[in-house]
């Protein structure tokens, strides 16, 4: 017997659908033998991890909160990997914008007015923004590799980050307890409903993902993103300039990630700390995967990955899982995702075959796993 | 196994053996391979005989190389069978062939520019096969052969042709019996071709069968015992070329006939140029780049200016400053319309009517993973076409576009606006050929117009650049194709490592004269000036 991979004549679109579905099935399968391995049954695991999260109204909320943040990031991280600039840096630029946004809330308690809030966001957004520049200059100028410079760059942001809190922005009246003060009411992002823990920062999230949806679909510049992504060369041909186009992309991940940055800081923590993501800027690479480097599909990936945060928790606490398990399952997803990607582009063809020598005949049987 | 006795065999056969008396060295039955609903390969039956140079003929798509790929073992047939000295076999993989006694000589070199012929050499063979020895064997093999070549060179040093003779004495290492080889001309001079031929017949007179594949008739009829000619899929016919003529052959291949194009008169006298190179220099672009020294060039409305030249002589760089994908250091480099473009980009270009066409298909001209409607939008958006004011692309006049072309030039499309990678390298030439000429352009720049395209659509595309150019526009084109060249150009310049030769009348000039400028000896032409009566550079 023979497994081979028969590249298909055009890519297929079925599969292109389906293929995340298959990876998100398998991912399912190891989580079987993770929780058998570990001796949870695991039938109670995955409830816990996949279900149980989704029965209750506050939960529900709280996925819709976590989702938010990945959406945001991963709609800005797809626009670079569809330009084929790898911006693995969304953490720091996460971190970047929530430092920046959080200036005026920290060095100017009293400064109280309705123009506050929107000049946090700017200023968080000029700030993520700014911090995802350095890799693509970096890129350019010196051909640096900007997985290597954007990853890197990731610790300094939570470093400085770090530093911040324990010194000169730590709130006096804290008993030494890292982090900096409260932001007051008109530094917080108003709540969508009273008594809940949805802020209007949610609407962001959505809000982007439709526009870019809209944009890359239709404009010159998604297209041109697109070409830079698929063929440089081509892209050259067509007069787009590589350079702009990779210091764009990555101006625009890093501005989203950092608008999601404030938006965590201001709506759902009220206050810097050493942690203010539970690895968002990284977990959203694998929205954006999920998600088909489509901003619509990014929506659905980001609640389903949302919800891997959410059960983790859960698993934690009622069976005492490490919250470790939590990363595995979304690497081991990236992995899958990846994987069953190939099947878009080939398809699996089991063939049973006698020995090499032998006639062809009507005994030799194909069977053939098509989309 | 069949492939033990192979090298004892072909010694014993002999040089006189007459291929068609003995049992065929390989033989094919019902050879079938389908990629979806595409047959490639229609029960394909044919044979060739030891000692025999077998030519495959075809256009594009005909099944040429899915055929030449299920012999060498990259490609499983469907059915049929495949006879290796009437024995059966089959080739899981190059390797098993390679075992038997099939070598592949192919297109495209795999060589690392970086090594030396030597070292390149013992990465393709089996690796049981020790580097001792290596180099006394290659100096033997190309001492025999008429195939110079010092092992210790680096490849990024060698000409074309001589990448070409280690591929060919690597093939010969393993001792094959059968030889295939694609298109082997395609890179050459018209010298280097002659000394390949003598090669082959070298090679042939052993007892080595070649299965030889192209689409230069010229050299089947001077070259090939037998002929076997694919269309669509199917063998249509297996000829005799010494009972052919190029035009006969031509019919079989493409199933019509196939006339010359009619090229009227040039307007030249008193024209004013409008795409001119003045002193055009740019540097090398990394080590194995070429630089270009001092170009010069007129290019007049209603002309052809051809440019002739071996592969690697500064084509693409000239194509590249020539569009505005390289800018040049002055702006009065490149001059289009009287108008300074040399630091302007590609669109700038394109939006005073120029228009191009690069030699990649795919990857430069075209992009794989995209429907034809948005690789029209590629070349289109930067002439304001296909766009609208707002930057939204406008899909619509896209599809336009590609059905326009599509129709114009019978590119043959499986399904509605498909993506690039569905078509055939000859439909899809047609296609970015095509997109350009629909654009109607006062400037077209088109590197290897004919590239990979069968007689028909070859024809059809020379008859619309010459047609272009007879309705006022200036037509520069890059084509390693010499016959192609002296059937639409009315001028003719060639380009040798960077150079540019002034550009003399096309019905001036003969093969071995641009051969001889091909080989850089062009700055010593006397002879062609004294033939010309001096009128011969309208470059100047």
């Amino acid at each position: 017997m023979r497994i081979e991979l028969v590249p298909r004549a055009e890519r297929s679109t079925a599969m292109a659908l389906v293929s995340p579905v298959i990876a998100i099935g398998l991912t399912l399968v190891f989580g079987v033998i993770l929780f058998a391995s570990l001796g949870v049954d695991p039938a109670k695991a995955l409830y816990v991890y996949f279900v149980e999260p989704l029965t209750k109204a506050w939960s529900l909320e709280e996925l819709i909160v976590k989702a938010s943040p990945l959406v945001l990031i991963a709609v800005g991280l797809a626009i670079c990997f569809r330009a084929n600039a790898w911006n693995i840096g969304a953490e720091g630029q996460f971190t970047a914008g929530a430092i920046a946004g959080s200036v005026l809330p920290i060095y100017f308690p009293d400064f109280q007015s309705p123009v506050l809030l929107p000049a946090m966001l700017v200023m968080a957004v000029a700030g993520g923004a700014l911090y995802g520049a350095i890799p693509a200059i970096l890129k350019n100028r010196f051909s640096a590799n900007e997985i290597l410079t954007s990853l890197m760059l990731s610790y300094v942001a939570l470093l400085i980050l770090d530093w911040l809190v324990r010194g000169p922005w730590r709130d006096p009246g804290s008993f030494n307890f890292p982090e900096s003060r409260l932001f007051s009411a008109s530094a917080t992002l108003p709540l969508l409903a009273e008594g809940g823990r949805m802020h209007i920062g949610v609407l962001f999230g959505l809000i982007v993902a439709a526009l870019a949806a809209w944009r890359l679909g239709v404009s010159v510049h998604g297209f041109a993103i697109k070409v830079t992504g698929e063929a440089p060369r081509a892209a050259r041909f067509a007069g787009f300039d590589q350079k702009r186009i990779t210091l764009a992309v990555f101006v625009i991940a890093g501005a989203l990630a950092g608008l999601a940055g404030i938006a965590e800081v201001s709506g759902t923590i009220g206050q810097l700390r050493p942690e203010i993501s539970p690895g968002y800027g990284f977990t959203a690479i694998i929205v954006a995967f999920l998600g088909r480097l489509n901003p619509l599909g990014i929506v659905i990936a980001g609640l389903l990955l949302a919800l891997t945060f959410l059960g983790g928790e859960a698993a934690q606490v009622t069976l005492g899982l490490s919250d470790k398990v939590t990363r595995l399952f979304q690497g081991f997803l990236l992995f899958m995702v990846l994987a069953c990607d190939t099947l878009i582009a080939y398809r699996v063809s089991v063939k049973f075959v006698r020995p090499a020598g032998a006639m062809p005949d009507a005994a030799d049987q194909e069977i053939v796993a098509d989309g | 196994m069949a492939g033990d006795a192979t090298s004892s065999m072909a010694k014993a056969d002999g040089a006189e053996q007459s291929a068609r008396d003995s049992a065929p060295l390989i033989q094919t039955i019902g050879l079938t391979k389908r990629f979806g609903d595409l047959v490639a390969c229609d029960a394909i039956s044919f044979d060739i005989g030891a000692g025999e140079i077998h030519a495959l003929l075809g256009e594009n798509g005909a099944g040429k190389s899915t055929l030449v790929k299920m012999l060498y073992g990259a490609l499983e047939p469907d059915d049929g069978t495949i006879l290796w000295r009437g024995e059966p076999v089959r080739h899981g993989n190059p390797a098993e062939a390679r075992s038997h006694g099939i070598g592949m000589v192919f297109q495209h070199f795999s060589l690392f520019e970086a090594l030396s012929v030597a070292e390149n050499i013992l990465l393709g063979l089996p690796p049981d096969e020790g580097r001792r020895g290596l180099a006394d064997k290659i100096r033997k093999i190309s001492r025999e052969y008429g195939l110079p070549l010092d092992p210790g060179a680096s490849v990024h040093d060698l000409s074309v042709g001589e990448r070409q003779r280690v591929e060919i004495v690597r093939c010969l290492l393993q001792e094959p019996q059968l030889i295939i080889m694609d298109e082997p001309t395609s890179v050459l001079t018209p010298q280097e071709a002659d000394l390949l031929f003598v090669t082959l017949r070298r090679l042939a007179a052993e007892g080595r069968a070649i299965l030889y594949i192209t689409h230069r008739l010229s050299e089947v009829l001077e070259l090939a015992g037998r002929a076997t000619i694919l269309r669509r899929g199917k063998v249509v016919a297996s000829a005799d070329p010494k009972a052919e003529s190029a035009a006969s052959l031509a019919k079989m291949m493409v199933g019509a006939d196939v006339a010359g194009v009619e090229r009227p008169a040039a307007i030249i006298d008193g024209a004013t140029p409008r795409l001119q190179a003045k002193n055009l220099s740019v540097p090398a672009d990394g080590p194995f780049g070429i630089a270009l020294t001092n170009i010069n060039l007129d290019v007049a409305a209603g002309q052809v200016v051809g440019i002739a030249g071996v592969a690697g002589n500064g084509q693409s760089e000239l194509f590249d400053a020539v569009s505005g994908e390289r800018l040049a250091s002055s702006a009065e480099a490149i001059v289009i319309d009287g108008q300074p473009v040399g630091v302007k980009g590609i669109n700038a270009r394109r939006q005073m009517g120029a228009a191009f066409v690069p030699e990649e298909r795919i990857g430069h001209g075209a992009v794989a993973g995209f429907r034809l409607s948005e690789n029209v939008v590629l070349t289109h958006h930067g002439a304001g076409e296909t766009v609208a004011p707002s930057g939204r692309i406008n899909r619509r006049a896209a599809r336009d576009v590609e059905t326009r072309v599509g129709e114009r030039f019978d590119v043959r499309r499986s399904t509605e606006d498909p993506r690039a990678s569905a078509l055939s390298g000859g439909n899809l030439q047609k296609f970015v050929v095509g997109r350009e000429i629909d654009r109607d352009p006062a400037i077209l720049v088109v590197n290897q117009p004919t590239w990979g395209v069968d007689a028909g659509a070859a024809q059809t595309i020379r008859e619309e650049l010459v047609s272009l150019a007879r309705k006022g526009a200036a037509v520069l084109v890059i084509s390693q194709d010499l016959d192609e060249l002296f059937e639409i150009s009315d001028l003719i310049a060639v380009i040798s490592d960077g150079k540019l030769s002034p550009a003399y009348p096309a019905e001036t000039l003969t093969a071995e004269q641009i051969g001889l400028m091909m080989g850089g000896v062009h700055h010593s032409h006397d002879g062609l000036q004294g033939a010309d009566g001096g009128e011969g550079s309208h470059a100047d």
